[in-house]
């Protein structure tokens, strides 16, 4: 079972989340999927590490069996070609590898190298599976390492908790697809609803079930208890604002594995969310 | 010699563009007829590569040279490469900036910003 976890910026509780999610749930599989960003690992520091290099398509010229009709500039989308001193040049960082460029080549000049873009890597915590995805920086685009990420752990049958990129671009298109669940985490301002209504979308877009954690709850109003409450959206489950927590947290150390009531908060959490993907399963079967 | 500007205006008394890649229009000037044309820029809603699809625009309008306030290094790479020279802009009209130039005024635009290409993240 996947359970994804998102939010509509970072520093809002993700990473907090399924890092605790993945150690109060007994030998489960953590994936960071936060490729630009991943600090999953500053957490559970996995061991016996294997790394795989994950690399792309790039359009490679002949030169001499190009005719300079321009087909292929023309076609590209993501402008990654240009036309100058007479010939084809390839923009790597900004190709997508669409193969499209190849395809309508009239003279089969183009064909393709690979080129590595960033690697997963997947280590051992305790009886936790961690799995991080480090893009290169400069790359055009982090998809790639996490469909790796997400192939690699494909015949896993564990307990698997994503924590995926910020924001509601591609990438987190990519890190949701196969979830079973997603769980959005918010914070209590009208920019953290803001944020909310985005990743909001995006699960009903794809059509997954989800629920709302609310995180650094104080007292008082809380915009994005209201947008769940107008929206008929359910609340899973709430983190106080607490000097506690965020020391533990920047102390790159493991809340409940540090603290009682922090143990109890994710455990909470972590049957409630077993039980909404359970209900769902009835509900389609 | 032909001059290309990032345009807002088809005006040539109108400020520079501030933005290369996502300017409207491109005026090319030609110092010989003193006349100016300005061509639509079909770059400027390019989901992403903006940038060198603008520069490929200037650089099949045979400019010689491109007065801009910036420019990013892949747009950079597209100008240099057809051995275009890149002028910083002065915050004046365009045809107040094609002046400046040919008194030899204008000062060769040496940093070019990072491109934010790439789809994902934030
Ligand atoms: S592979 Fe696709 S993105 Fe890359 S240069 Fe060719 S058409 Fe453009
Ligand atoms: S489509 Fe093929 S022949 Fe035409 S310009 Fe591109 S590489 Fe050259």
């Amino acid at each position: 079972m996947r359970i994804a976890v998102l939010s509509g910026k970072g520093g809002t509780g993700k990473t907090l989340v399924s890092v605790n999610l993945a150690t109060i749930a007994n030998s489960s599989t953590y994936i960071d999927c936060d490729v630009e960003e991943p600090n999953g690992h500053l957490f559970f520091k996995p061991k016996e590490i294997e790394k795989k290099n994950v690399s792309v398509k790039i359009p490679v010229i002949d030169d001499d069996k190009c005719i300079k009709c321009r087909k292929c500039i023309d076609f590209c989308k993501f402008n990654a070609l240009a036309f100058v001193n007479n010939k084809v040049k390839v923009f790597e960082d900004i190709c997508h590898s669409c193969g499209g460029c190849q395809l309508i080549c009239p003279t089969k000049a183009i064909t393709e190298k690979d080129k590595i873009v960033g690697e997963v890597q997947i280590g051992k915590f305790k009886d936790i599976d961690v799995y991080t995805g480090l893009l290169d920086t400069g790359k055009a685009s982090g998809s790639p390492i996490i469909k790796k990420l997400l192939e690699e752990n494909i015949n896993n049958d564990k307990l698997t908790f994503i924590d995926c990129p910020p924001g509601s671009a591609c990438i987190v298109m990519e890190s949701i697809k196969d979830a079973d669940y997603c769980v959005l985490v918010a914070e209590p301002s009208i920019f953290g609803a803001h944020n909310l209504k985005m990743v909001y979308e995006l699960v009903t877009l794809f059509e997954k079930p989800f629920g709302v954690v609310l995180n650094k709850v104080v007292e008082g109003e809380n915009p994005s208890e209201v947008f769940c409450i107008e929206n008929n959206i359910k609340i899973i489950g709430k983190i106080p604002f607490d000097k506690k927590l965020g020391t533990i947290n920047s102390n790159a150390l493991i809340v409940v594995d540090e603290d009682e009531q922090y143990s109890q908060i994710f455990s909470t959490l972590l049957e409630t969310i077993l039980k909404e993907v359970e209900h769902e399963t009835i509900i389609n079967s | 010699m032909r001059i290309a500007i990032p345009a807002n205006e088809k005006n040539m008394e109108d400020l520079v563009c501030p933005s290369f890649g996502r300017a409207p229009y491109f005026l090319i000037y030609d110092t010989q007829s003193s006349e100016g044309v300005f061509l639509e820029n079909t770059a400027a809603s390019s989901q992403g590569g903006a940038g060198i699809k603008a520069a490929q625009i200037v650089v099949d309008n045979k400019a010689d040279v491109l007065i801009t306030p910036r420019c990013g290094t892949q747009a950079a790479e597209v100008i240099n490469a057809a051995g275009i020279k890149v002028y910083k802009s002065q915050n004046i009209s365009m045809i107040d900036n094609i002046k400046a130039f040919e008194k030899n005024e204008l000062a060769a635009l040496e940093n070019f910003h990072a491109g934010f290409h790439g789809h994902g993240g934030n």
